[in-house]
């Protein structure tokens, strides 16, 4: 049975980005490319940070159809990867719902269902969710003030590719670094199914005070392979549910 | 998340009735029993009875943890998790729908509480019962996935102990749905996320760690080492090391490997307790370490007897083990 491919984008920033296009509208972009755009924003512990910031967190997600979080650094050990991992599963949660809503009629969602009928739609995205395949891409702000966050996302990713190397489904990973030194964005690792091999250490920290979110989310979208940009997830796993009986 | 942005968090009164959307059935909430991740527990009253009511925002969590008690349902003499009594929808003033449940109220205490109470020698018998019932979860496809110590509950009289909380319960074959860093194998370094009953047994060994932990620790840069270091260093925990060493470390494939070994363990503290001349004390040592590593040495011949053995035979074997003890232990009362 062929399975669909799940692809994300996955910001692990702390701040407002300014330099480039809006963050949101490439984002927005982005969903309509198949591809979700999850937001994680890494915050100081005591300094207050900037409400603009914050908000944009959630701007961006809210727009690349994805899942945002708020975390602060005194528990980020502990919080990334739980996050991280609850964000993937309610991003893979909400593509499944999308086209469940389709099999079911554009108004019919899944809560206005009797509660008795839900269960057996929730096996199906539970199934889904385990079998689908999933490629990642982790694109990490390493502007100069997320010099001492780094080392514990880096952890936080490596603890992400075990919990998604659980599944039965396959998985893709990739990471790549903003503002690059010449384009908008850096490798980190190149594609691969695992991530304990990130001792790749991330790239000298720039100093300069850009953050240009937007155009890395842009080019990030490219890294999925021109030619498999247009098939969405949901087009391609639909026929299979009919045919389930669904 | 902004999935659920509309919603806003529940907080009912004492008092409140809850009616259900699509049932009908009301609810008189009596009090708050606690929160988690996916939502909150009430403690309310239908017909003159008490339940636990789970209600959500997410209603697909609520979906999910409903498909898992309706599967342990089908059990039967089901003790697996608490029984479900009802599945509806509550819609607040403003018209936002909320999903909850309705199940068994297991009155009792945290574990913790309960062996703090009653003595530490319920920790072993409380462990044994457990892994009873991880093996009957095991043979119906299930790994209970986010095993804490704060999801499990002592009912009594007479102990009980039983669990709350499905919401990590997973397929097993199946990466775990949920789970908590310290009681997680994977985050020690120590084994992978895949639901097996040996993910729940390293759970549950962490479990007894944690009950002499309870602020927990750190895991350090070689977290394995760190771990069973800590248990070396637990002299509470030394009768029941090589069992915990075996849980953590993944030697044992079945529920019921375990058990046996830690109502070995358990059998022997009864022995030398019942002669406890200076002289059987010094001897303590040596005749508990024999069982255990005659026991070692014979895991996998073990494995092939099992299933010339009778299981029905074996489990009256460990109850009678557990009954022995508890009469003494009134006895002693
Ligand atoms: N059936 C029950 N009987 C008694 N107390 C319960 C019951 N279910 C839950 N609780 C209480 O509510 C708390 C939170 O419930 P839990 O199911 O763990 O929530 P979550 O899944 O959101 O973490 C528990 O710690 C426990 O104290």
């Amino acid at each position: 049975m062929k399975k669909g491919t799940l692809k994300q984008i996955l910001l692990i920033t702390d701040g407002c980005s300014n330099k480039g296009e809006d963050p949101s509208a490439v984002a927005a972009l982005a969903a309509q490319q198949g591809i979700t755009v999850n937001v994680i924003g890494v915050l100081e512990d005591d300094r207050s940070e900037d409400p603009m910031g914050l908000q944009e967190v959630e701007d961006i997600a809210m727009s690349g159809e994805g899942v945002s979080q708020i975390v602060y650094k005194q528990s980020l050990s502990q919080t990334v990867q739980t996050v991280t991992k609850q964000a993937m599963t309610q991003t893979l949660q909400g593509v499944v719902n999308q086209e469940l809503k389709q099999i079911l009629g554009s108004k019919q969602s899944l809560e206005e269902l009797p509660p008795e009928q839900r269960g057996e739609v929730m096996e199906v995205v539970e199934d889904l969710g385990e079998t689908c395949d999933l490629e990642v891409l982790v694109l990490v702000d390493t502007s100069a003030s997320m010099s001492n966050k780094l080392p514990t996302v880096r952890e936080a990713l490596i603890d992400l590719s075990v919990s998604m190397n659980a599944r039965i489904g396959r998985n893709r990973f990739a990471i790549y670094s903003f503002p690059g030194k010449k384009k908008a964005i850096d490798k980190v690792s190149d594609w691969a199914s695992k991530l304990d091999s990130v001792s790749s250490v991330f790239p000298k920290l720039t100093s300069g005070g850009i953050t240009p979110t937007g155009p890395a989310i842009k080019d990030a979208m490219y890294e999925f392979g021109k030619k498999s940009l247009k098939r969405s997830f949901m087009r391609e796993d639909e026929p299979n549910i009919e045919e389930a009986g669904y | 998340m902004n999935q659920t942005s509309k919603k806003r968090a529940i907080d009912f009164r004492r008092g409140q009735v809850v009616r259900g959307k699509w049932h009908h059935h009301h609810y008189t909430i009596i009090s708050k029993l606690g929160h988690g991740a996916i939502g909150s527990v009430y403690l309310c009253e239908s017909n003159g009875k008490q339940m636990a009511l789970k209600i959500s925002e997410k209603s697909s969590s609520v979906t999910m943890e409903v498909n898992v008690l309706k599967t342990f349902q089908k059990v039967q003499g089901n003790r697996l998790g608490p029984s479900l009594l009802d599945v509806d929808d509550w819609v607040d003033p403003s018209g936002v729908q909320y999903s909850f449940y309705v199940m068994e109220y297991l009155r009792g205490k945290q574990l913790s509480t309960y062996v703090k109470s009653h003595g530490e020698e319920w920790l072993g018998i409380l462990m044994l019962q457990l892994l009873g019932d991880l093996e009957s979860l095991h043979q119906q496809g299930w790994v209970f996935g986010d095993l804490k110590t704060e999801n499990l509950i002592v009912t009594y009289p007479p102990a009980r102990m039983r669990w709350i909380d499905v919401g990590g319960t997973t397929q097993i074959g199946r990466s775990i749905k949920e789970y908590t860093e310290f009681f997680d194998r994977g985050y020690w370094n120590m084994g992978t996320r895949k639901a097996e009953p040996s993910y729940d047994l390293f759970a549950l060994a962490m479990v007894m760690v944690h009950f002499y932990h309870p602020k927990r620790f750190e895991r350090g840069s070689s977290p394995k080492r760190t771990l069973l270091t800590k248990l070396n260093q637990t002299t509470q925990l030394k009768k029941y090391e090589s069992v915990l060493k075996n849980a953590l470390t993944g030697q044992y494939q079945t529920s019921e490997q375990m058990k046996r070994d830690l109502s070995h363990v358990l059998m022997e503290k009864q022995i030398s307790k019942e002669n406890y001349s200076r002289k059987d004390k010094v001897n303590k040592p040596v005749s508990s370490k024999q069982p255990v590593t005659q026991k070692r040495s014979q895991m996998p011949q073990a494995t092939q007897n099992k299933k010339s053995v009778h299981p029905i035979l074996e489990s009256l074997g460990i109850t009678l083990v557990v009954m022995v003890f508890y009469l003494f232990y009134l006895f002693l009362n």
